[in-house]
C-alpha cells in the first residue's frame, strides 16, 4: 500500500512548484544567491513541510515540535519559500531575501528568523547540533524527531563526521538525516573534487540505517521518511538522488548553477518554463 | 596595603599556603551546579580525569556525554543540546577547544547565542612538560573578538569553584580558563566574585597591577616587593577580561598613573590588549606587559617556564619600575 494518496502527491507536486518559482524570484530580486540546490530540493520541502513535519506556523517553538535543521545554509531561499507558504511570515517578505535589515539573510540565522531552529551555513555543521538536540530528546524522552538536511560536497568536512560517529554511537533513532546527492559542489562534481561513494556503505560502516531515495518523487520522498521513522536503535540516513536546478532545464546538472546570477531574460525563461509544469499540473489535479 | 575587605586567606605569604589546580575548583562546582539545575549537562571530549569531571560524572552518570576525540563535535553538538533546553559544561583543554573549534564556537554558540559554558583547561605554559602543542596561550584573544561571549580567567581553585556557579545561569555563553599546575589557594570563601567586577586585593596609588589567573599570586608577591623599595602598587585581580571592568581599570589608572598588566598568554589580544584598547580610548596612560612576547612555548617545569617567559616576580617587579619611570 502506498504512503501517501495519489491526489495528496499530486498537491505536494504543486506547492513544490510554486516554492521554485519563489527562489527564481527571489535569488533575481537579491542579485545573488544558490539556484541548483534549492531547486532540487523543493519536492523534499514540500513533503517536509506540507505533510510530514509536527509544525505550528503561528507558534513555531513550541516545545514538542519537530526539528528541521538546514546545514547546508546556503539552499535557504527554499527554505524561506515553504516558510512563508506554510504560514510563518508573509509571503511578500521572500522579496526582500538578502537584503539589509531582511530577517531573510543570506544563511539562516536562528535569532532574526522564528522557526529556523538555528544558525547555519558553513559546511558539515548541522548535524552535530541536530545530533545534540536528538540526545537532549532522549534524555528527556520526547517524542519529537529532528531532521537534518545536508548536501553531499559538506560531507567532505571532517566536523560531519564527527557528528555520524556520535549519533551512530548513542542509537540516536529520532535522528533522520537526508543528503542532497546532486553529485554538484561550486568547483564541480563531488566524485572530482573529493569522492564520496560508497556513500551508503560508510553510513552503514559508522552504525546508521540507509535508504536511497529518488529525491524528485514526492512518493518516494514519503516512503523513504516513513521507512525511517520505523526503524530502532540506529540514526537513518536518506540518501536522496536530486536533480540540482530541477525544473529549469538549463540550470538541471550543471554544476555553474550551484549559484550564478541570471542572465537578462534568464529570470523570465526559468519561470516560464516553471508555470508550463504548473499548468500541466493543474489539469491533472 | 591590603585590601582587608578582600577576605583573603590569612596565609597569603606563608611558605606552606596550600595549593591545588584551579581546575579542582570547576569539578566541585559544576556539581554544586547540576545540584540546583537539572538541566546541566556535561560533555567532555576524552578527557574526563584531567578536566575534572570524575565526580559529576560520578554523582549524574546520566547526565554525562562523552564525545570522544572529537572538539569540533563538542562545540557544535553542545549547541545542539542547549537549542534543546539544556545547559551544557563542555570541556576539554584550551588548545582544542576553544581553540580547535574556534568557528563553531563562534557560529554555533555565540551567533546562534545559545548557553553553552566551554571550560578550557591546561591555559598557559605552566601546562609544563607536555609542551608548546598543549599550551594554549591565544585562547583569550581568539575569544575576546567574538560578541556575546563572557571570559573568566579565575585566580585559584576557590574562585574557580565561584566562577563555575556564576557561569552557570549567566546570561550567554561563558568561557572560563584554567590551568593544569597547581598554585596557590589564597582566596577564601568569603572573598568577593561577581562576573564582571574587578576585585582589589591591594590597595596602593603608585601603579596599577592588573592581574589575571594564578599569576594573580605572583603580583600580590610583587607588590610587597615593591613595597619594600617604596612604591605602593595597587593589585587588581581582573578576573572577568570580557565585559572589562572599565569603571575600576579606569580608575586605577587615573589614580596611580601607571599600569602593568601581568597574564600567562600572549601580550597581544589578551588582558593587556584589552586594558590597552580601554585606556587608549579614554585616558592614555603608560602601561608594560607581563606575558608571552609573540613566541611559543616548550617542555620544561610549570615554575621554571614562567620564570623563563618573563612571568615570575622578578619580572614583574621590573616591569613596574619601568612604568613608573615612564610617569
Amino acid at each position: 500500500m502506498p504512503h501517501i494518496h495519489e491526489s495528496k502527491v499530486k498537491e505536494l507536486e504543486l506547492i513544490a512548484n510554486r516554492l521554485r518559482q519563489h527562489v527564481i524570484k527571489m535569488i533575481a530580486k537579491a542579485g545573488s544567491g544558490h539556484q541548483g540546490g534549492p531547486l532540487g530540493m523543493a519536492d523534499i520541502f514540500a513533503v517536509l513541510y506540507f505533510h510530514e513535519l509536527h509544525h505550528n506556523p503561528k507558534n513555531p517553538d513550541f516545545a514538542d515540535r519537530d526539528r528541521l535543521i538546514l546545514s547546508n545554509g546556503h539552499i535557504c531561499p527554499i527554505r524561506y519559500a515553504a516558510m512563508a507558504e506554510a504560514g510563518y511570515f508573509p509571503v511578500e517578505e521572500l522579496m526582500t531575501l538578502r537584503q539589509f535589515g531582511s530577517r531573510l539573510q543570506g544563511h539562516p540565522e536562528r535569532l532574526r528568523l522564528p522557526g529556523s531552529e538555528t544558525t547555519s551555513g558553513p559546511l558539515g555543521e548541522g548535524l552535530a547540533q541536530g545530533s545534540g538536540i536528538a540526545y537532549a530528546a532522549k534524555m528527556d524522552a520526547k517524542k519529537f524527531r529532528t531532521y537534518v538536511l545536508t548536501s553531499d560536497g559538506e560531507h567532505e568536512a571532517g566536523l560531519h563526521w564527527e557528528a555520524v560517529l556520535f549519533a551512530g554511537k548513542n542509537r540516536l533513532d529520532n535522528l533522520t538525516c537526508i543528503v542532497d546527492r546532486n553529485n554538484i559542489q561550486i568547483d564541480g562534481q563531488t566524485e572530482d573534487i573529493m569522492p564520496l561513494e560508497p556513500l551508503r556503505a560508510k553510513y552503514e560502516a559508522f552504525n546508521w540505517h540507509a535508504i536511497e531515495c529518488a529525491g524528485n518523487d514526492i512518493a518516494d520522498v514519503v516512503r523513504a521518511i516513513e521507512e525511517a521513522k520505523a526503524i530502532f536503535q540506529k540514526p537513518t540516513v536518506i540518501i536522496a538522488h536530486n536533480i540540482p536546478g530541477r525544473g529549469v532545464s538549463f540550470m538541471e546538472n550543471n554544476y555553474l548553477w550551484h549559484s550564478q546570477p541570471f542572465q537578462p531574460h534568464q529570470e523570465e525563461q526559468a519561470l516560464n518554463e516553471l508555470k508550463e509544469i504548473e499548468k500541466k499540473l493543474l489539469k491533472e489535479i | 596595603m591590603l585590601n582587608k575587605s578582600a577576605n583573603l586567606t590569612e596565609k597569603l605569604f606563608a611558605k606552606d599556603i596550600p595549593q591545588a589546580p584551579n581546575r579542582d575548583g570547576y569539578g566541585l562546582g559544576v556539581v554544586e551546579a547540576a545540584q540546583k539545575d537539572e538541566r546541566i549537562v556535561v560533555m567532555c571530549a576524552d578527557l574526563t580525569e584531567s578536566t575534572r569531571n570524575l565526580d559529576f560524572k560520578k554523582h549524574f552518570p546520566n547526565r554525562f556525554i562523552q564525545a570522544g576525540v572529537q572538539e569540533q563535535f563538542l562545540a557544535a553538538g553542545a549547541a545542539g543540546l542547549a537549542l534543546a533546553g539544556k545547559i551544557p559544561f563542555i570541556t576539554s583543554y584550551a588548545m582544542f577547544c576553544p581553540g580547535r573549534a574556534w568557528e563553531q564556537v563562534r557560529t554555533n554558540i555565540c551567533l546562534n547565542n545559545v548557553k553553552v559554558n566551554i571550560v578550557g583547561s591546561h591555559a598557559g605554559v605552566s601546562v609544563g612538560p607536555d609542551g608548546a602543542t598543549h599550551q594554549a596561550i591565544e585562547d583569550i584573544a581568539i575569544m575576546r573578538v567574538i560578541p556575546n561571549i563572557t571570559i573568566i580567567a579565575p585566580c585559584d581553585a576557590v574562585e574557580a569553584k565561584k566562577a563555575t556557579l556564576a557561569a552557570a545561569n549567566y546570561p550567554g555563553p561563558c568561557y572560563i580558563r584554567l590551568a593544569r599546575e597547581k598554585s596557590p589557594i589564597f582566596t577564601t570563601a568569603k572573598t568577593p566574585f561577581k562576573i564582571g567586577r574587578a576585585e582589589i586585593y591591594r590597595k596602593g596609588n603608585d601603579v596599577a597591577l592588573v592581574a589575571c589567573g594564578p599569576l594573580v599570586y605572583n603580583t600580590l608577591l610583587a607588590a610587597e616587593e615593591l613595597s619594600k623599595k617604596g612604591i605602593e602598587a595597587r593589585v587588581i585581580n581582573c578576573h572577568t577580561i570580557k565585559p572589562l571592568d572599565q569603571k575600576t581599570i579606569l580608575e586605577a589608572a587615573k589614580n596611580c598613573g601607571a599600569v602593568v598588566t601581568i597574564e600567562e598568554h600572549q601580550i597581544a589580544g589578551g588582558l593587556g590588549g584589552a586594558v590597552a584598547e580601554l585606556l587608549a580610548k579614554h585616558l592614555p596612560t603608560p602601561q608594560e606587559f607581563i606575558g608571552i612576547h609573540d613566541k611559543f612555548g616548550e617542555s620544561g617545569k610549570p615554575n621554571e617556564l614562567v620564570e623563563y617567559f618573563g612571568m615570575g616576580v622578578k619580572s614583574i617587579v621590573k616591569a613596574a619600575m619601568k612604568v613608573v619611570r615612564r610617569k
